[in-house]
């Protein structure tokens, strides 16, 4: 078996009952993988546990059972090796936007000097398009200005992972495809590797190197790992044209219409058989793509796809 | 021409005050000596069969000479209007510091860990509704020194707002901003600098605010009970001298100390706000 540089194996998240309820379980035994480097976007219904899987991954909150490795190593409560872009962007209200972002990479890399952690935030500032909106709070800067700052706060400390939860969900149409394009220029530099939830299939086939869909809570389960046939270097008016593009976007616009539906049945509970025993799965990865391509077989091997 | 509603405001105040004042010297006049004084109406000072609330003139007059020399000190029961209320707020100061160097930390651990929130609440209701000059005979009895009792006084009436409010805004720190601490690694003592404190500064500012008011409230009543020097004790004692010019003069001094006290207040609450 592959290793994964990110691999969660045999998530459960089980959230004790309320009053007289049943507990809910949110999603149980899930497992996957990402690949270092890799786009990841996650797509579901509402409720099935996305920003659940996300906070466990960032260590804000505790898988009730199940591990995350990040590197070989357990994650264990937030670190600085996660960067975290909330949808609601998170900043620091009463400090400037660039102080917004030397107070992370103070945070990241203690020993710097002054100059240093000023020059190195600026850098990003500018990366995000805002050099020049440095000294202006928060509540002075429009929405998407306010994420841009989000987004350059987490790129600045250059974690090994970056997780964002709907970071362009709270953004209008035209706002949010300019960030779209920023962030892919940045994501192209750095070769950040990065899991992100997003309602919009669009979004999601234009950044992602793989999407993992979700079916509907509870005991949600990601079903198909899709991946994004689609060369780099991409741009948003000219994805639309590929040949691959609409055979993938109508698989996703399925999935979510009918079959995470239908594939949500409550019968999914392993519980029977004991942990020790059963085979850890991982979601299959599907090519959409593929019968365009003339391949006889969807769901391919995600190596013999990179090759 | 006035259009600025501050200019129209002022206009108003200042009409109201002349009207006031106005009404309020006329009505009170002396009433008129009906025949010439007798010798002995003269020896006991003039012809009025009743004291009278002064008139504001009358007031005006002793403000004028009050406040041309507010330092002045002949002795323990002629000391200026402005030593006496640098008594007080002296004493407001000390209680009120020594309120605020317990009342925050304390607040924060409240804020921040719900088991001292349970653990501590019991003891905050029960001694938070106490009259703070209930407080006055015990502190006498335990602290043998009439001034370091009247600095308790306003201690512990100043420590209760202070202490709710910060815990409560302590507590109210949102989520986002408390997660962006544990994502980047902040210890806890950090955290408390860097992130809660800016955050709860003005909710504990407010409590500050509360605190000042009640203090300055607080001050007059204990200074009335212990004597010696204050502003309380200086409306008491003129109050026993029946000088009662003295006493209107020293009420609206009050006020425009608990003003200006309150004023600095709004103004340090309005440099740590902050708009979301």
């Amino acid at each position: 078996m592959e290793k994964y540089f990110l691999d969660a194996q045999d998530l459960t998240k089980t959230f004790p009952a309320p009053k007289g309820g049943d507990p809910l379980t949110v999603f149980e035994n899930q497992s996957f993988g990402i690949n270092k480097g890799e786009f990841i976007c996650i797509i579901g219904h509402s409720g099935c546990g996305k920003s659940t899987i996300l906070n466990v991954l960032a260590g804000l909150d505790e898988a009730t059972s199940g591990v995350v490795l990040m590197d070989g190593r357990e994650v264990a409560g937030p670190s600085l090796d996660r960067g975290v872009v909330f949808q609601h962007y998170s900043l620091l209200p009463w400090i400037s936007s660039l102080r917004n972002i030397t107070f992370a990479v103070r945070a990241r890399w203690p020993s710097w000097r002054k100059e240093q952690v000023l020059h190195h935030s600026m850098k990003y500032l500018d990366m995000v398009g805002l050099a020049g909106a440095e000294s202006r709070k928060p509540s002075q800067l429009s929405g998407g200005m306010r994420q841009r700052v989000s987004i350059a706060r987490a790129f600045a400390i250059e974690p090994k992972l970056l997780l964002m939860d709907e970071p362009f969900g709270a953004l209008d149409a035209l706002t949010r495809g300019i960030i779209q394009e920023e962030l892919m220029k940045i994501w192209e530099q750095t070769n950040q590797t990065v899991f992100m939830i997003t309602h919009d299939v669009d979004e999601a086939i234009l950044l992602a190197d793989r999407i993992l869909l979700m079916t509907n809570g509870p005991y949600a389960h990601i079903a198909e790992s899709v991946i994004i046939d689609i060369p780099r270097h991409r741009e948003r008016t000219e994805i639309i044209h590929h040949p691959n593009y609409y055979p993938i976007r109508n698989h996703l616009v399925e999935f979510l219409v009918k079959r995470s539906k239908e594939l949500a049945n409550p019968e999914m509970r392993t519980q029977v058989e004991p942990r020790e025993t059963r085979k850890r799965v991982y979601p299959p990865n599907v090519n959409p793509a593929a019968d365009v391509n003339s391949s006889s077989n969807k769901i391919i091997d995600l190596e013999k796809h990179k090759a | 021409m006035l259009r600025s509603l501050t200019a129209r405001a002022a206009v108003l105040s200042m009409v109201l005050l002349v009207f006031f004042l106005g009404v309020w010297e006329l009505a009170n006049q002396p009433p008129e000596a009906k025949e010439a004084l007798t010798e002995y109406e003269r020896l006991m000072g003039g012809s009025e069969p009743q004291a009278r609330v002064p008139n504001p003139s009358e007031i005006g007059k002793l403000a004028v000479a009050e406040l041309s020399d507010p330092f002045y000190d002949k002795g323990p029961n002629d000391k200026g209007i402005g030593l006496q209320l640098l008594y007080s707020i002296k004493r407001v100061m000390f209680g009120y510091f020594l309120a605020a160097l317990i009342a925050i930390p304390v607040g924060f651990l409240v804020g921040m860990s719900p088991l001292m929130h349970k653990a501590l609440d019991p003891f905050i209701q029960v001694l938070k509704p106490i009259s703070p000059l209930a407080w006055m005979p015990l502190a006498l009895f335990i602290l043998k020194d009439s001034e370091v009792s009247s600095v308790f006084v306003i201690f512990i009436c100043s420590i209760w707002p202070m202490l709710i409010n910060t815990a409560f805004g302590v507590g109210a720190v949102k989520k986002d901003w408390i997660n962006i601490a544990r994502t980047h690694e902040l210890g806890k003592l950090r955290t408390a600098v860097t992130v809660i404190l800016p955050a709860a500064a003005p909710t504990i500012l407010t409590g500050m605010r509360i605190s000042i008011g009640i203090a300055w409230l607080v001050i007059v009543a204990a200074e009335m009970l212990v004597g010696g020097t204050g502003i309380g004790y200086y409306v008491w004692n003129e109050w026993n001298n029946l000088d009662l010019t003295a006493v209107v003069f020293s009420i609206l001094m009050i006020g425009i100390v608990g003003m200006l006290l309150d004023m600095m207040l709004a103004r340090a609450t309005r440099l740590v706000q902050y708009e979301e």
